[in-house]
């Protein structure tokens, strides 16, 4: 498994950089690792907000939101997640939350 | 050539059919022998087939399920590939497929062609696949870092965007229309492009529950099949009458005309013979000839085309042209194998299709509310059954919906529909009706 290095820690993530021990996320983690997916700066207030609710509802329901249904209780449309995670809200948002990677393949 | 001893995969190059194998070591050849400066390394097709081999030995497939490879600001149009025997085949360990939304109906120059190649085979494998069943350019395997370079270099320098994948709108696809073809009822190509541009955001950022086809047949001949492989065919058709003319009709039927525009040839069929190969074929028996006059009941007429086809400068479609739009197809996944079903008899095909947005709009709408994760649209029609589609639709049932009598009967009362409800004086009734 490659180790991913953010903020001074090594990570073990999978071939699509998505954290593979989950118990090991924190908030510097997904600071950290804003810059490689993008984002430049300190994550902002909107990035927390859909990144916590993410985390909140895999916590809850074992999987990723549905995109409509992120945007729907996020109040973001999909046109804002993108510029708030430019690789987009699997890649990107469920990547910094320290998901696992989202189902599906094609 | 192979670095290993591939066996089975000889066996793939015998015989009188082209084969991808020979194809894939022509161009491990070539990538061992060029200066070019290659950007992924030298022995990706050495190592894709040497995969292969193993998987036909182990009778299982070596590559991982699913991978989220992609490129900035987009959320499909890369598929993410990774092998799962990376250390045996390294050249390979990242291989990722890339969609390209084709151009209307597939009409290159050569110097597209030729810059796309140079562009694949310096940053990919230059393994293609022209064209995936959706239509788009199928780019087989490239490495994690290159993604960007090839997406940069494709919209930049080439002018071609990516297309969709996952769950998605699909780049939509049309057959070559009225560029080429005179049975087109409708410009298919332009309402591709309008259709394409319209829904940038759909096909770039997947949030649907699943995929989402839509494809533009110019007419019934259908050939883009969008009847039997997308969730929204929409099918060129005509209101009024297959235009005839009677010169040309007894041209065909003396043999000044050649049948089907001489197709066929390879064998002597004898002498054209309008009633056995024409009306006698005719499904809906609504043509008649009394050797002199061809005569159609087009009020029967279910746009089957075979006459037509058989005597196109004889006949022609009408001259109020639109098309059908039908839901739901599907290949087979839950349910088994499924075509569209028609929702809209006839629609005018005129930009900017407003009408037609509206209503997928609606039904996207419906689709993303009810819809389970991963389930196409016409499994949740399934589901939900063809009268609460035409609800969600705003669309009254007609008879042309059904096949036939009987077969797929739709049409359930409701409450609201029926004077009095379902409560009902059974004394009142009786005095007007005896048990």
């Amino acid at each position: 498994m490659p180790q991913l290095e953010v903020g001074g820690k090594s990570y073990e993530v999978d071939e699509d950089g998505f954290l593979q021990e989950l118990e090991k996320w924190t908030r510097d983690f997904a600071q950290g690792y804003a810059t490689i997916e993008g984002i430049e700066g300190e994550l902002t207030e909107e990035h927390w907000k859909l990144i916590d609710y993410i985390r909140e509802y895999y916590a809850q329901f074992g999987i990723a939101p549905m995109i409509r249904k992120m945007c729907k209780d996020t109040g973001f449309d999909l046109k804002k997640i993108y510029v708030l995670f430019p690789s987009g809200p699997a890649k990107g948002a469920c990547k910094l939350a320290g998901l696992s990677k989202p189902t599906g393949c094609v | 050539m192979a670095k290993r001893k591939t066996p089975m995969l000889d066996e793939l190059e015998k015989g009188k059919w082209p084969s991808f194998v020979s194809d894939i070591r022509q161009e491990a050849e070539w990538r061992n022998q060029t200066d070019v400066d290659l950007q992924t390394p030298k022995e990706v097709c050495d190592d894709l087939l040497d995969l292969l081999e193993l998987s036909l030995k182990d009778q299982e497939g070596h590559w991982k399920h699913g991978g989220v490879a992609g490129v900035f600001g987009y959320g499909g149009g890369v598929i993410g590939r990774y092998c799962d025997q990376p250390e045996q085949f390294p050249a390979i360990k990242d291989f990722h497929t890339l969609r390209v939304n084709q151009p209307s109906s597939y009409f290159y120059k050569t110097e597209f062609l030729r810059q796309m190649c140079e562009l694949w085979e310096r940053r990919g494998s230059g393994i293609t696949n022209m064209h995936g069943s959706t239509g788009d350019i199928i780019l087989l395997g490239t490495t994690t870092p290159q993604l960007e370079e090839v997406f940069w270099e494709l919209t930049h320098n080439l002018n071609q965007d990516l297309g969709g994948s996952g769950s998605n709108l699909r780049s939509p696809n049309c057959c070559i229309g009225k560029s080429r073809c005179e049975f087109a009822c409708y410009d298919t190509q332009e309402a591709c492009r309008n259709f394409t541009m319209e829904y940038q955001d759909e096909l770039h950022r997947p949030s649907f529950g699943y995929k989402f086809k839509m494809k533009f047949d110019g007419c019934p001949n259908g050939c883009v099949a969008s009847i039997a492989r997308s969730d929204m065919s929409v099918i060129g058709t005509w209101k009024d009458d297959i235009r005839i003319d009677q010169e040309a009709v007894r041209a065909y039927v003396g043999g000044e005309f050649k049948p089907d525009g001489g197709a066929h040839a390879g064998r002597d069929w004898g002498p054209f013979d309008i009633v056995k190969e024409v009306i006698d074929l005719c499904p809906t028996h609504c043509m008649g000839w009394n050797g002199n006059k061809l005569g159609i009941n087009n009020k029967e007429c279910n746009r089957c085309m075979h006459c037509i086809n058989t005597m196109p400068r004889a006949l022609r479609i009408g001259t109020e042209t639109g098309a059908s739009i039908l839901f739901g197809a599907k290949a087979p996944i839950l349910e088994g194998a499924q075509l569209s079903t028609l929702t809209i008899p006839f629609m005018p095909m005129e930009e900017p299709f407003n009408e037609l947005k509206e209503l997928i709009e609606k039904i996207w709408d419906w689709w993303s509310e009810e819809g389970r994760s991963r389930e196409r649209l016409g499994e949740l029609m399934q589901r939900k059954g063809f009268a609460k589609f035409l609800e969600v639709c705003e669309v009254k049932p007609d008879p042309r919906m059904i096949k036939e009598p009987r077969s797929n009967p739709y049409i359930f009362w409701k409450e609201a529909d029926i004077p009095g409800g379902w409560e009902r004086d059974i004394k009142d009734f009786r005095k007007r009706h005896q048990k």
